[in-house]
Protein backbone atom coordinates (compact mmCIF):
# COMPACT_ATOMS: atom_id res chain seq x y z
CA UNK A 1 0.00 0.00 0.00
CA UNK A 2 1.34 3.48 -1.04
CA UNK A 3 1.92 6.41 1.65
CA UNK A 4 3.21 9.73 1.41
CA UNK A 5 4.64 11.20 3.82
CA UNK A 6 4.09 14.89 3.65
CA UNK A 7 6.85 17.34 5.48
CA UNK A 8 5.96 20.17 7.11
CA UNK A 9 8.42 22.82 8.78
CA UNK A 10 8.96 26.19 9.69
CA UNK A 11 10.84 27.16 6.65
CA UNK A 12 12.14 30.10 8.53
CA UNK A 13 13.85 27.67 10.75
CA UNK A 14 15.25 25.65 7.37
CA UNK A 15 16.27 28.59 5.02
CA UNK A 16 18.38 29.56 8.30
CA UNK A 17 20.30 26.34 8.09
CA UNK A 18 24.04 27.21 6.54
CA UNK A 19 24.74 25.22 3.70
CA UNK A 20 27.28 22.80 5.70
CA UNK A 21 24.15 22.06 7.80
CA UNK A 22 21.89 21.43 5.03
CA UNK A 23 24.31 19.10 2.83
CA UNK A 24 24.69 16.88 6.19
CA UNK A 25 21.08 16.57 6.36
CA UNK A 26 21.05 15.89 2.67
CA UNK A 27 23.75 13.33 2.62
CA UNK A 28 22.11 11.44 6.17
CA UNK A 29 18.86 11.24 4.20
CA UNK A 30 20.33 9.57 1.06
CA UNK A 31 21.63 6.93 3.02
CA UNK A 32 18.34 5.87 4.11
CA UNK A 33 16.70 6.81 0.74
CA UNK A 34 18.87 4.51 -1.14
CA UNK A 35 18.29 1.29 1.56
CA UNK A 36 14.77 1.88 1.15
CA UNK A 37 14.99 2.13 -2.62
CA UNK A 38 17.36 -1.39 -2.57
CA UNK A 39 14.29 -2.66 -0.39
CA UNK A 40 11.52 -1.56 -3.67
CA UNK A 41 9.60 0.49 -0.86
CA UNK A 42 10.42 4.09 -1.93
CA UNK A 43 8.87 5.80 -4.91
CA UNK A 44 8.90 9.82 -5.90
CA UNK A 45 10.59 12.15 -3.20
CA UNK A 46 10.94 16.07 -4.03
CA UNK A 47 11.85 18.88 -2.09
CA UNK A 48 10.07 21.92 -2.32
CA UNK A 49 11.55 25.04 -2.73
CA UNK A 50 10.26 27.90 -0.21
CA UNK A 51 6.87 28.72 0.05
CA UNK A 52 7.53 32.92 -1.30
CA UNK A 53 8.37 31.11 -4.28
CA UNK A 54 4.69 29.88 -4.62
CA UNK A 55 2.02 31.20 -6.77
CA UNK A 56 -1.58 29.78 -5.95
CA UNK A 57 -4.44 29.71 -8.81
CA UNK A 58 -8.02 29.73 -6.90
CA UNK A 59 -10.28 27.69 -8.78
CA UNK A 60 -13.41 28.28 -6.72
CA UNK A 61 -14.67 30.89 -9.71
CA UNK A 62 -14.51 31.55 -13.34
CA UNK A 63 -12.29 32.74 -14.16
CA UNK A 64 -10.09 31.29 -11.89
CA UNK A 65 -7.16 33.85 -10.10
CA UNK A 66 -3.79 33.74 -9.61
CA UNK A 67 -2.59 35.03 -6.31
CA UNK A 68 1.07 35.29 -5.13
CA UNK A 69 2.19 32.90 -2.08
CA UNK A 70 1.05 29.53 -0.71
CA UNK A 71 -2.29 28.59 -0.48
CA UNK A 72 -2.84 28.94 3.33
CA UNK A 73 -0.73 31.24 5.94
CA UNK A 74 0.50 28.52 8.15
CA UNK A 75 3.38 28.32 11.26
CA UNK A 76 4.45 25.40 9.09
CA UNK A 77 5.11 24.68 6.04
CA UNK A 78 4.68 21.89 3.16
CA UNK A 79 8.71 21.47 2.33
CA UNK A 80 8.85 18.24 0.43
CA UNK A 81 7.55 14.79 0.46
CA UNK A 82 8.20 10.83 -0.29
CA UNK A 83 5.99 7.77 -1.70
CA UNK A 84 6.48 4.89 0.03
CA UNK A 85 5.12 1.66 -0.84
CA UNK A 86 4.76 -0.48 3.15
CA UNK A 87 2.23 -3.30 4.15
CA UNK A 88 1.19 -1.35 7.07
CA UNK A 89 1.20 1.70 9.05
CA UNK A 90 3.69 0.71 11.66
CA UNK A 91 6.54 0.35 8.71
CA UNK A 92 5.71 3.36 7.23
CA UNK A 93 5.74 5.21 10.83
CA UNK A 94 9.03 3.01 11.19
CA UNK A 95 10.39 4.80 8.12
CA UNK A 96 9.74 8.56 8.96
CA UNK A 97 11.03 7.73 12.06
CA UNK A 98 14.07 7.33 11.02
CA UNK A 99 13.80 10.04 8.40
CA UNK A 100 13.08 12.11 11.17
CA UNK A 101 15.60 10.85 12.86
CA UNK A 102 18.53 12.59 10.57
CA UNK A 103 16.36 15.60 10.03
CA UNK A 104 14.64 16.84 13.50
CA UNK A 105 12.56 19.28 13.34
CA UNK A 106 8.82 20.21 12.03
CA UNK A 107 6.42 17.09 11.92
CA UNK A 108 5.23 14.19 9.41
CA UNK A 109 1.87 13.76 8.03
CA UNK A 110 1.47 10.38 7.08
CA UNK A 111 -1.70 10.05 4.24
CA UNK A 112 -2.55 6.91 2.57
CA UNK A 113 -2.25 7.84 -1.42
CA UNK A 114 -5.84 6.99 -3.36
CA UNK A 115 -4.92 7.47 -6.43
CA UNK A 116 -1.28 7.32 -8.27
CA UNK A 117 -0.21 8.13 -11.60
CA UNK A 118 3.98 7.62 -12.57
CA UNK A 119 3.92 10.40 -14.96
CA UNK A 120 7.78 9.38 -15.68
CA UNK A 121 7.89 12.13 -18.61
CA UNK A 122 8.91 14.04 -16.56
CA UNK A 123 12.74 12.94 -15.03
CA UNK A 124 14.80 13.69 -12.59
CA UNK B 1 24.71 18.71 14.59
CA UNK B 2 24.83 18.61 18.87
CA UNK B 3 21.93 18.34 20.98
CA UNK B 4 21.05 21.85 21.31
CA UNK B 5 22.08 23.23 17.70
CA UNK B 6 18.39 22.94 17.02
CA UNK B 7 17.83 25.53 19.40
CA UNK B 8 20.55 28.04 17.41
CA UNK B 9 18.24 27.41 14.00
CA UNK B 10 15.12 28.05 16.19
CA UNK B 11 15.81 31.06 17.68
CA UNK B 12 18.16 32.76 14.31
CA UNK B 13 14.50 32.32 12.73
CA UNK B 14 12.81 34.27 15.42
CA UNK B 15 15.10 36.89 15.90
CA UNK B 16 14.16 39.54 13.32
CA UNK B 17 10.72 39.14 14.46
CA UNK B 18 11.55 39.24 18.48
CA UNK B 19 14.15 42.18 18.17
CA UNK B 20 11.77 44.18 16.43
CA UNK B 21 9.12 43.88 18.80
CA UNK B 22 11.22 44.11 21.65
CA UNK B 23 12.69 47.23 19.68
CA UNK B 24 8.62 48.34 19.96
CA UNK B 25 8.12 47.56 23.16
CA UNK B 26 11.42 49.31 24.99
CA UNK B 27 11.97 51.84 22.23
CA UNK B 28 15.63 51.26 22.85
CA UNK B 29 18.08 49.07 20.39
CA UNK B 30 20.51 47.95 22.83
CA UNK B 31 17.42 47.28 25.72
CA UNK B 32 15.83 45.09 22.97
CA UNK B 33 18.61 43.58 22.12
CA UNK B 34 19.85 42.73 25.62
CA UNK B 35 16.72 41.36 26.35
CA UNK B 36 16.37 38.58 23.32
CA UNK B 37 20.10 37.61 24.21
CA UNK B 38 18.61 36.62 27.79
CA UNK B 39 15.29 34.94 26.12
CA UNK B 40 18.09 32.94 24.20
CA UNK B 41 20.18 31.70 27.09
CA UNK B 42 16.96 30.46 28.52
CA UNK B 43 15.48 28.38 25.54
CA UNK B 44 18.85 26.48 25.62
CA UNK B 45 18.04 25.52 29.23
CA UNK B 46 14.77 25.47 29.06
CA UNK B 47 13.89 23.91 25.78
CA UNK B 48 15.80 20.53 25.93
CA UNK B 49 13.95 19.70 28.93
CA UNK B 50 10.33 21.13 28.36
CA UNK B 51 10.55 20.69 24.64
CA UNK B 52 10.36 23.87 22.09
CA UNK B 53 7.06 25.98 22.58
CA UNK B 54 4.17 25.89 20.23
CA UNK B 55 5.18 29.17 18.84
CA UNK B 56 8.80 30.08 19.46
CA UNK B 57 9.20 33.63 18.61
CA UNK B 58 6.08 34.08 20.95
CA UNK B 59 8.00 32.26 23.62
CA UNK B 60 11.10 34.44 23.12
CA UNK B 61 9.61 37.82 22.83
CA UNK B 62 7.38 36.79 26.36
CA UNK B 63 10.29 35.95 28.01
CA UNK B 64 12.60 38.73 26.59
CA UNK B 65 10.56 41.47 27.57
CA UNK B 66 10.02 40.41 31.41
CA UNK B 67 13.90 39.97 31.34
CA UNK B 68 14.09 43.43 29.61
CA UNK B 69 11.61 45.20 32.68
CA UNK B 70 13.69 42.74 34.68
CA UNK B 71 16.92 44.85 34.52
CA UNK B 72 15.83 47.68 34.05
CA UNK B 73 14.33 47.67 38.00
CA UNK B 74 17.39 46.31 38.73
CA UNK B 75 19.48 48.78 37.32
CA UNK B 76 17.36 51.43 38.75
CA UNK B 77 18.73 51.88 42.19
CA UNK B 78 14.78 53.28 44.10
CA UNK B 79 13.01 49.53 43.10
CA UNK B 80 13.99 46.06 44.97
CA UNK B 81 14.72 43.27 42.89
CA UNK B 82 11.36 41.33 41.40
CA UNK B 83 10.58 37.95 42.42
CA UNK B 84 12.10 35.64 40.21
CA UNK B 85 8.05 33.85 40.40
CA UNK B 86 7.38 36.46 38.78
CA UNK B 87 9.31 35.98 35.46
CA UNK B 88 9.34 31.97 35.74
CA UNK B 89 5.93 31.02 35.17
CA UNK B 90 5.63 30.88 31.47
CA UNK B 91 2.86 27.78 30.65
CA UNK B 92 -0.21 30.64 30.10
CA UNK B 93 2.11 33.55 28.61
CA UNK B 94 2.25 31.56 25.18
CA UNK B 95 -1.14 31.03 24.60
CA UNK B 96 -2.57 34.40 25.22
CA UNK B 97 0.61 35.96 23.63
CA UNK B 98 -0.56 33.61 20.22
CA UNK B 99 -4.45 35.21 20.93
CA UNK B 100 -2.55 38.54 21.02
CA UNK B 101 -0.63 38.52 17.90
CA UNK B 102 -1.56 40.77 15.29
CA UNK B 103 0.20 39.62 12.01
CA UNK B 104 0.13 43.55 10.36
CA UNK B 105 2.21 44.78 13.59
CA UNK B 106 4.74 42.48 13.70
CA UNK B 107 5.44 43.23 9.64
CA UNK B 108 5.41 47.07 10.84
CA UNK B 109 7.79 45.97 13.22
CA UNK B 110 9.83 44.21 11.16
CA UNK B 111 10.54 46.77 8.94
CA UNK B 112 11.04 49.35 10.89
CA UNK B 113 14.12 47.15 12.15
CA UNK B 114 15.60 46.92 9.35
CA UNK B 115 14.36 50.23 8.03
CA UNK B 116 16.80 51.66 11.21
CA UNK B 117 19.69 49.67 9.38
CA UNK B 118 19.63 52.63 6.56
CA UNK B 119 19.34 55.39 7.63
CA UNK B 120 20.58 58.01 5.62
CA UNK B 121 23.46 59.71 7.72
CA UNK B 122 24.87 55.79 7.93
CA UNK B 123 27.74 55.34 5.32
CA UNK B 124 26.66 51.96 3.61
CA UNK B 125 29.63 49.92 5.10
CA UNK B 126 27.80 50.70 8.43
CA UNK B 127 24.49 49.89 7.32
CA UNK B 128 25.19 46.49 6.35
CA UNK B 129 27.21 45.95 9.51
CA UNK B 130 24.23 47.01 11.52
CA UNK B 131 21.46 45.18 9.72
CA UNK B 132 23.72 42.41 10.19
CA UNK B 133 24.34 42.39 13.76
CA UNK B 134 20.94 43.37 15.00
CA UNK B 135 18.54 41.82 12.24
CA UNK B 136 20.33 38.57 11.71
CA UNK B 137 22.10 38.45 14.58
CA UNK B 138 25.80 37.12 13.48
CA UNK B 139 28.42 37.90 15.94
CA UNK B 140 31.13 41.04 15.64
CA UNK B 141 33.57 38.33 14.98
CA UNK B 142 31.68 36.53 12.01
CA UNK B 143 31.03 40.47 10.43
CA UNK B 144 34.42 41.33 10.75
CA UNK B 145 35.83 38.31 9.19
CA UNK B 146 33.50 38.81 6.38
CA UNK B 147 34.62 42.51 6.10
CA UNK B 148 37.77 41.66 6.41
CA UNK B 149 38.47 43.66 9.46
CA UNK B 150 39.55 43.36 13.05
CA UNK B 151 36.68 42.28 15.70
CA UNK B 152 37.80 45.51 17.22
CA UNK B 153 37.12 48.36 14.06
CA UNK B 154 34.03 46.21 13.89
CA UNK B 155 32.52 46.51 16.88
CA UNK B 156 33.56 50.00 16.54
CA UNK B 157 31.64 50.38 13.15
CA UNK B 158 28.39 48.77 15.28
CA UNK B 159 28.74 50.88 18.20
CA UNK B 160 29.18 54.30 16.18
CA UNK B 161 26.53 52.95 13.89
CA UNK B 162 24.29 52.39 16.82
CA UNK B 163 24.56 55.75 18.34
CA UNK B 164 23.92 57.28 15.60
CA UNK B 165 20.90 55.33 14.93
CA UNK B 166 19.64 55.94 18.94
CA UNK B 167 20.24 59.96 18.42
CA UNK B 168 18.16 59.81 15.15
CA UNK B 169 14.52 59.92 15.11
CA UNK B 170 12.84 56.66 14.88
CA UNK B 171 9.68 56.47 13.95
CA UNK B 172 7.19 54.49 16.27
CA UNK B 173 4.25 55.60 14.29
CA UNK B 174 1.95 52.85 12.43
CA UNK B 175 3.70 53.95 8.65
CA UNK B 176 1.54 55.13 6.40
CA UNK B 177 1.34 53.45 2.95
CA UNK B 178 3.66 55.65 1.21
CA UNK B 179 5.81 55.78 4.22
CA UNK B 180 5.59 52.19 3.84
CA UNK B 181 6.66 51.72 0.50
CA UNK B 182 9.33 54.46 0.84
CA UNK B 183 10.97 51.76 3.91
CA UNK B 184 10.54 48.79 1.55
CA UNK B 185 12.43 50.58 -1.22
CA UNK B 186 15.33 51.98 1.20
CA UNK B 187 15.20 48.23 2.80
CA UNK B 188 15.71 46.94 -0.50
CA UNK B 189 18.21 48.91 -1.82
CA UNK B 190 19.98 48.08 1.82
CA UNK B 191 20.04 44.18 1.39
CA UNK B 192 21.69 44.33 -2.44
CA UNK B 193 24.52 46.38 -0.61
CA UNK B 194 24.93 43.05 1.62
CA UNK B 195 24.62 41.07 -0.81
CA UNK B 196 27.31 42.83 -3.48
CA UNK B 197 29.66 43.02 -0.53
CA UNK B 198 29.41 39.34 -0.12
CA UNK B 199 29.34 38.97 -4.03
CA UNK B 200 32.73 41.11 -4.50
CA UNK B 201 35.14 38.64 -3.55
CA UNK B 202 38.19 36.67 -4.26
CA UNK B 203 38.42 33.21 -4.19
CA UNK B 204 40.07 33.30 -0.94
CA UNK B 205 37.83 35.61 0.80
CA UNK B 206 34.70 33.86 -0.75
CA UNK B 207 34.02 31.66 2.28
CA UNK B 208 34.14 33.80 4.77
CA UNK B 209 31.87 36.61 2.60
CA UNK B 210 29.43 33.88 1.05
CA UNK B 211 27.83 34.17 4.47
CA UNK B 212 26.73 38.02 3.71
CA UNK B 213 25.19 36.72 0.46
CA UNK B 214 23.36 34.21 2.56
CA UNK B 215 22.48 36.90 5.10
CA UNK B 216 21.06 39.47 2.19
CA UNK B 217 18.95 36.00 0.91
CA UNK B 218 17.46 35.14 4.10
CA UNK B 219 16.30 38.84 4.83
CA UNK B 220 14.79 39.52 1.71
CA UNK B 221 12.48 36.04 1.83
CA UNK B 222 11.80 37.48 4.99
CA UNK B 223 10.62 40.60 3.53
CA UNK B 224 8.71 38.70 0.80
CA UNK B 225 7.24 37.10 3.32
CA UNK B 226 5.51 40.32 4.66
CA UNK B 227 5.30 41.76 1.32
CA UNK B 228 4.35 38.83 -0.43
CA UNK B 229 2.97 40.34 -3.51
CA UNK B 230 5.45 43.45 -4.22
CA UNK B 231 7.34 42.61 -7.35
CA UNK B 232 10.41 44.34 -6.66
CA UNK B 233 11.08 42.56 -3.70
CA UNK B 234 10.35 39.11 -6.15
CA UNK B 235 12.75 40.18 -8.38
CA UNK B 236 15.43 41.33 -5.51
CA UNK B 237 15.00 38.12 -4.12
CA UNK B 238 15.71 36.89 -7.76
CA UNK B 239 18.30 38.82 -8.74
CA UNK B 240 20.17 37.60 -5.69
CA UNK B 241 19.93 33.76 -6.08
CA UNK B 242 20.15 33.90 -9.93
CA UNK B 243 23.64 35.99 -9.17
CA UNK B 244 24.66 33.50 -5.77
CA UNK B 245 23.60 30.41 -7.99
CA UNK B 246 26.91 31.09 -9.65
CA UNK B 247 29.39 31.31 -7.15
CA UNK B 248 30.39 27.79 -7.36
CA UNK B 249 31.52 28.10 -10.94
CA UNK B 250 33.38 31.78 -10.59
CA UNK B 251 37.03 30.83 -9.64
CA UNK B 252 39.01 28.58 -11.52
CA UNK B 253 41.57 26.04 -9.23
CA UNK B 254 44.04 28.87 -9.07
CA UNK B 255 41.81 31.72 -8.04
CA UNK B 256 41.40 32.80 -11.41
CA UNK B 257 37.85 34.75 -12.05
CA UNK B 258 35.96 32.64 -14.68
CA UNK B 259 33.78 35.32 -16.69
CA UNK B 260 30.19 34.64 -17.01
CA UNK B 261 30.93 33.23 -20.39
CA UNK B 262 33.30 30.28 -19.78
CA UNK B 263 31.66 28.70 -16.68
CA UNK B 264 31.21 25.68 -16.39
CA UNK B 265 27.22 25.40 -15.80
CA UNK B 266 27.00 22.44 -14.45
CA UNK B 267 28.43 24.10 -11.37
CA UNK B 268 25.53 26.52 -11.15
CA UNK B 269 23.12 26.29 -8.19
CA UNK B 270 20.03 24.71 -9.84
CA UNK B 271 18.00 24.59 -6.93
CA UNK B 272 18.16 28.47 -6.93
CA UNK B 273 18.00 28.97 -9.77
CA UNK B 274 14.50 27.38 -10.37
CA UNK B 275 13.49 29.86 -7.42
CA UNK B 276 14.79 32.81 -8.96
CA UNK B 277 12.80 31.71 -12.52
CA UNK B 278 9.53 31.34 -10.23
CA UNK B 279 10.15 34.41 -8.47
CA UNK B 280 10.77 36.64 -11.65
CA UNK B 281 8.04 34.87 -13.51
CA UNK B 282 5.59 35.60 -10.61
CA UNK B 283 7.48 39.57 -10.57
CA UNK B 284 6.38 40.17 -14.25
CA UNK B 285 2.88 38.99 -14.14
CA UNK B 286 1.90 42.20 -12.14
CA UNK B 287 3.23 44.40 -14.91
CA UNK B 288 4.61 46.69 -12.93
CA UNK B 289 8.26 46.95 -13.99
CA UNK B 290 11.32 47.91 -11.93
CA UNK B 291 14.81 48.23 -11.99
CA UNK B 292 15.58 44.93 -9.90
CA UNK B 293 12.44 43.09 -11.79
CA UNK B 294 14.90 44.64 -15.25
CA UNK B 295 18.20 43.15 -13.68
CA UNK B 296 16.70 40.01 -12.76
CA UNK B 297 15.28 39.27 -15.84
CA UNK B 298 18.49 39.43 -17.70
CA UNK B 299 20.00 37.22 -14.64
CA UNK B 300 17.63 34.66 -15.61
CA UNK B 301 18.14 35.10 -19.55
CA UNK B 302 22.15 33.73 -18.50
CA UNK B 303 20.04 31.10 -16.12
CA UNK B 304 17.92 29.58 -19.16
CA UNK B 305 21.21 29.44 -21.30
CA UNK B 306 22.19 26.17 -21.30
CA UNK B 307 25.45 27.29 -23.23
CA UNK B 308 26.96 30.59 -22.99
CA UNK B 309 26.91 30.60 -27.09
CA UNK B 310 22.61 30.29 -26.03
CA UNK B 311 22.50 33.54 -24.20
CA UNK B 312 19.43 35.99 -25.58
CA UNK B 313 22.19 38.76 -26.24
CA UNK B 314 19.56 40.85 -28.32
CA UNK B 315 17.23 40.64 -25.72
CA UNK B 316 19.81 41.42 -22.96
CA UNK B 317 20.70 44.73 -24.66
CA UNK B 318 17.24 45.62 -24.65
CA UNK B 319 16.56 45.04 -20.65
CA UNK B 320 19.37 47.23 -20.36
CA UNK B 321 18.08 50.11 -23.18
CA UNK B 322 14.55 50.01 -20.32
CA UNK B 323 16.74 50.06 -17.25
CA UNK B 324 18.74 53.07 -19.04
CA UNK B 325 15.29 54.99 -19.52
CA UNK B 326 14.43 54.21 -15.44
CA UNK B 327 18.00 54.64 -14.07
CA UNK B 328 20.02 56.51 -16.49
CA UNK B 329 23.37 55.88 -15.41
CA UNK B 330 27.20 55.23 -17.38
CA UNK B 331 27.43 51.73 -15.80
CA UNK B 332 23.99 50.36 -17.64
CA UNK B 333 25.40 51.93 -20.87
CA UNK B 334 28.93 49.82 -20.07
CA UNK B 335 26.70 47.16 -19.56
CA UNK B 336 24.78 47.67 -22.85
CA UNK B 337 27.63 48.02 -24.73
CA UNK B 338 28.28 44.88 -23.55
CA UNK B 339 25.40 43.30 -24.77
CA UNK B 340 26.13 45.20 -27.88
CA UNK B 341 29.31 44.09 -28.52
CA UNK B 342 27.61 40.18 -28.10
CA UNK B 343 24.94 41.06 -30.40
CA UNK B 344 26.09 43.33 -33.11
CA UNK B 345 29.74 43.63 -32.89
CA UNK B 346 32.40 45.83 -31.04
CA UNK B 347 32.75 48.45 -32.87
CA UNK B 348 28.86 49.41 -32.21
CA UNK B 349 29.86 48.97 -28.71
CA UNK B 350 33.45 50.81 -28.31
CA UNK B 351 31.55 53.79 -30.28
CA UNK B 352 29.32 53.56 -27.60
CA UNK B 353 31.79 53.53 -24.60
CA UNK B 354 33.77 56.16 -25.65
CA UNK B 355 31.91 58.65 -24.88
CA UNK B 356 31.63 57.26 -21.24
CA UNK B 357 35.85 58.21 -20.56
CA UNK B 358 35.46 61.17 -18.57
CA UNK B 359 32.81 59.68 -15.98
CA UNK B 360 34.35 56.19 -15.84
CA UNK B 361 37.70 56.85 -16.63
CA UNK B 362 38.70 55.64 -12.69
CA UNK B 363 36.23 52.60 -12.89
CA UNK B 364 38.04 48.99 -13.49
CA UNK B 365 35.65 47.04 -15.35
CA UNK B 366 35.18 50.64 -18.01
CA UNK B 367 39.25 50.09 -19.04
CA UNK B 368 38.27 46.02 -18.91
CA UNK B 369 35.49 46.10 -21.26
CA UNK B 370 36.91 48.88 -23.27
CA UNK B 371 40.28 46.70 -23.91
CA UNK B 372 38.09 43.51 -24.59
CA UNK B 373 36.42 45.29 -27.52
CA UNK B 374 39.21 46.62 -28.75
CA UNK B 375 41.19 43.34 -29.01
CA UNK B 376 38.37 42.05 -30.93
CA UNK B 377 39.14 44.85 -33.20
CA UNK B 378 42.15 43.81 -33.68
CA UNK B 379 43.66 46.73 -31.99
CA UNK B 380 46.30 45.00 -29.77
CA UNK B 381 48.10 48.36 -28.94
CA UNK B 382 45.16 50.35 -27.58
CA UNK B 383 43.77 47.04 -25.85
CA UNK B 384 47.13 46.58 -24.33
CA UNK B 385 46.64 50.80 -22.79
CA UNK B 386 43.30 50.24 -21.61
CA UNK B 387 44.16 46.97 -19.83
CA UNK B 388 47.45 47.93 -18.44
CA UNK B 389 44.73 51.06 -16.81
CA UNK B 390 42.40 48.42 -15.49
CA UNK B 391 45.08 46.58 -14.02
CA UNK B 392 45.99 49.81 -11.89
CA UNK B 393 42.12 50.10 -11.01
CA UNK B 394 41.40 46.24 -9.90
CA UNK B 395 39.50 46.37 -6.73
CA UNK B 396 40.53 42.74 -6.27
CA UNK B 397 44.15 40.83 -6.96
CA UNK B 398 42.19 38.29 -8.60
CA UNK B 399 40.45 40.77 -11.05
CA UNK B 400 43.97 41.98 -11.92
CA UNK B 401 45.11 38.33 -12.65
CA UNK B 402 42.45 38.02 -14.73
CA UNK B 403 43.69 41.34 -16.65
CA UNK B 404 47.18 40.41 -17.07
CA UNK B 405 45.78 37.29 -18.98
CA UNK B 406 44.25 38.75 -21.12
CA UNK B 407 47.02 40.75 -21.95
CA UNK B 408 49.26 37.48 -21.98
CA UNK B 409 46.75 36.46 -24.62
CA UNK B 410 47.53 39.78 -26.76
CA UNK B 411 50.98 38.86 -26.54
CA UNK B 412 51.11 35.03 -27.49
CA UNK B 413 48.54 36.18 -30.73
CA UNK B 414 51.20 38.76 -32.08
Amino acid sequence: MQYAILCYHDEKVTCAWSQEHDDAIMNKLGVVMERLTKERKLGPVARLLPTTAATTLRKDREPPIVVDGPFAETKEQLLGFYIVDCASLDEVLDIARELGAVNPGGAYEIRPVGMFFDASAVAS
Amino acid sequence: MSDTGWIGNVVTAARPKAVAALLRYFRNLDIAEEAFQEASLRALKSWPKNGPPRDTAAWLIMVAKNAGIDSMRRTSRHDPLPPEANISDLSDIETVTVEQIDEAAYSDDILRLLFICCHPDLPATQQIALALRIVSGLSVKQIARAFLVTEAAMEQRITRAKARVANADVPFETPSAIERSDRVAAVAAMLYLVFNEGYTTSVAEQGAKAVLCEEAIRLSRLLLGIYPTEPEVMALTALMLLQHARSDARFDADGMVILLDAQDRSRWNRNKIAEGLALIDKAIRHRRPGPYQIQAAIAALHARAARAEETDWQQIELLYGTLERLQPSPVITLNRAVAVSKARGAEAALAMIEPLADKLGSYFYFHGARGAFLTELGRAQDARIAFDRAVALANTPAEAAHIRMQIDQLTNSN
